[in-house]
């Protein structure tokens, strides 16, 4: 051993792909910075779990070598006879969830969404949606929210696929309370899931764990002019944007429509009948995600302004996830004024 | 055609004779006859090829009670070839799971009945299956809760050999192995033919017993034809417990039981009718000739 430190060292695995080194880190937001762990989703995941396992002895964890990256190690320390990690061999995690679940156990199986839901759809539809058994499957760092390491760890088509799945439940989750509240939620709700995450650095909407009912969508701000739904990771943004709306005049209703599947359908007409105009915004491929399932909704019911944002039917560009939420205009700049368009073009027409 | 339940029940148990077990394992293969003519078509030959061992874990072996189709200790059954399910209703009906009468309306619409088993709709199923490879990845599951609840069922899970191409099963069998999973017993209904061939020609997939041994797993080789060697493999079965998973490697004979399919690429799915129904009828009826060369 020497004293000069020639040899680079590793880093601590639970900040592995995050991208939260280096000098020119451009992947976070100035609002996460400084954000204590407590406050984000990607250090309470496991802790959450334990803590609802500790009165619930159905409630076992599953991962695909990603305990540290999703931090299931929390639940392995404190439950390590209800923790299995099934290696890089993600289709046989999910199966062998459904094996669980179908002797009683309830399985929360975690790993990168782009595996979790894009590797092992059919093992999601056929093995535990077609019983009805009680997996949930939870897909970590969805979007493109990992950013530089490219397509193969995006995952902008998971809701696309699994919304067309019968009885199974679709949620993204918004912020760390937010996922709080959507485990607590999911212990006793029936049938399997899909519990959706961002990069697990998600800035705060909710200072405090939020009643979550699945399907029923949370209004977390009022406005007349148009309303924007948006889901997951981009309701924070959506909120910053509807404030600097309200700077220039345009009063955004800003929707947290967390369930993707049952969409909130009564919400969506709520918005549609007293604002006159709609702007999904989600971090998905603008075909099958959220704003498809609220056109859905819409051609049953009044025609008014409609606009699905999102990524634009594209394999996303390397890049970090700041610049690719700017690049997509998915941040608070970019949505504010892709809603500034879509109101402009109605009043030109 | 079907035989009274009282008279299978007569035979349950771990005492079965070999008499009686291949009295079973016609019952199946002629309610395979009788529910194909039903549906128009069906899986004949690879649930012919699973007849003996059908009849040997259902009447010899499974801890199973047909009136307590949820008791959490009973032993579990995954037919991951699912599509020899054909072959698994009658027997559940035989052993009382539900009325044999509602086999009668077999793939009929609403039926609860198709060509791959519904967990949800018929008791007796304990895992929805048709996708091939996912079988044992359920059983290791299934295996998994019952050590964290400490129960101390075994869980069986009978695999075809061309479903050996699929990379989960080998997902599966890894992890079965690492987790020291004693109570997963794998039975591989060897019968040498998938859809377009011979495993051999299309994908090999031997030496089947020693790439289970390679991951770990005990293995038995045995003539899955012969009660004799079939009882005497899930005899020798260690309990469930923490150990290495357990393989048994049934080789059979596609078709076996009725000469005209025996080893046949033509009756993976067929649909006898007249003459040809009546005749094999009468050929199951005689018992089983010897098998016809491979």
């Amino acid at each position: 051993m020497t004293s000069d430190r020639t040899v680079s060292e590793g880093q601590d695995q639970s900040d592995l792909f995050r991208g939260v080194s280096g000098p020119a880190d451009l992947t976070e937001s100035e609002s996460v910075k400084g954000t204590p762990a407590s406050r984000l989703p990607a250090f309470v995941l496991g802790e959450e779990l334990a803590v609802l396992a500790d009165r619930d002895p159905r409630i076992v964890v599953l991962t695909a070598d990603l305990a540290s990256a999703n931090r299931t190690v929390e639940f392995k320390a404190r439950h390590p006879d209800r923790f299995f990690d099934f290696g890089i061999a993600e289709k046989n995690m999910i199966t062998a969830a459904a094996g669980m679940a179908a002797c009683g156990q309830l399985p929360y199986a975690a790993t990168f969404a782009a595996f979790s839901a894009i590797l092992c759809a059919e093992q999601i539809r056929t093995d535990c949606a077609y019983p009805g058994l009680p997996v949930r499957v939870i897909g970590t760092h969805s979007g493109i929210s990992m950013g530089f390491y490219g397509t193969s760890h995006h995952a902008t088509e998971d809701l696309g696929m699994l919304r067309t799945v019968a009885g199974l439940t679709v949620v993204c989750t918004t912020d760390a309370n937010h996922l709080r509240g959507v485990l607590r939620a999911s212990v006793d709700h029936p049938g399997a899931m899909y519990i959706r995450l961002g990069r697990g650095r998600d800035p705060e909407v909710y200072p405090d764990v939020p009643a979550i009912a699945f399907g029923r969508a949370i209004r977390l701000r009022e406005g007349r002019d148009l309303t924007i739904i948006a889901t997951g990771a981009e309701v924070r943004p959506a909120l910053d944007a509807a404030a600097s709306l309200a700077a220039r005049g345009i009063e955004a209703r800003v929707v947290d429509m967390h369930t993707i599947k049952p969409l909130d359908e009564g919400e969506v007409r709520a918005a549609a009948a007293e604002t006159g105009a709609i702007l999904t915004v989600e971090e998905h491929n603008v075909i099958g995600g959220l704003g498809s399932a609220v056109a859905e909704v819409l051609v049953d019911c009044a025609r008014v302004p409609f606009r699905r944002h999102g990524i634009d039917d594209e394999f996303a560009p390397v890049g970090p996830p700041a610049g690719l939420y700017a690049h997509y205009k998915l941040d608070a700049d970019g949505i504010a004024g892709v809603a500034r368009d879509m109101l402009a073009a109605c009043k030109a027409s | 055609m079907a035989m009274t339940t009282a008279a299978a029940r007569s035979g349950h148990g771990r005492n079965a004779t070999p008499e009686f077990l291949a009295d079973r394992a016609r019952f199946v293969r002629l309610e395979t006859l009788r529910l194909t003519r039903i549906a128009g078509a069906g899986h004949y030959s690879s649930t012919f090829s699973a007849a003996e061992l059908f009849a040997a874990l259902y009447y010899a072996h499974l801890r199973i009670d047909p009136a307590r189709p949820d008791w959490p200790d009973r032993d579990r059954f995954i037919l991951s070839k699912g599509h020899a399910a054909i072959g698994l209703y009658p027997v559940l009906a035989d052993l009382g799971f539900f009325d044999p009468a509602l086999l009668d309306d077999y793939t009929r619409l609403g039926s609860p009945f198709g060509d791959h088993p519904d967990m949800k709709k018929i008791k007796g199923i304990d895992f929805s299956s048709g996708s091939l490879g996912h079988g044992l990845s359920i059983a290791v599951g299934m295996a998994l809760a019952g050590r964290v609840q400490e129960r101390d069922y075994r869980v069986y899970c009978m695999l075809g050999d061309g479903e050996l191409h699929e990379g989960q099963v080998w997902e599966a069998a890894m992890a079965a192995s690492h987790f020291r999973l004693q109570g997963v017993v794998g039975i591989v209904d060897r019968n040498g033919l998938c859809i377009d061939g011979h495993t051999e020609e299309i994908m090999g997939i031997e030496p089947i017993d020693e790439r289970f041994r390679s991951f770990g797993w005990e293995v038995q080789r045995i003539d899955g034809h012969d009660f004799e060697a079939i009882l005497g493999a899930l005899g020798e079965l260690a309990p469930a417990g923490v150990g290495a998973p357990q393989m048994i490697v049934a080789d059979t004979v596609k078709g076996r039981g009725v000469r005209m399919m025996e080893g046949s690429l033509n009756w993976h799915v067929g649909n006898l009718v007249g003459r040809d129904y009546d005749a094999v009828v009468a050929e199951l009826q005689r018992g089983l000739a010897p098998a016809a060369a491979k």
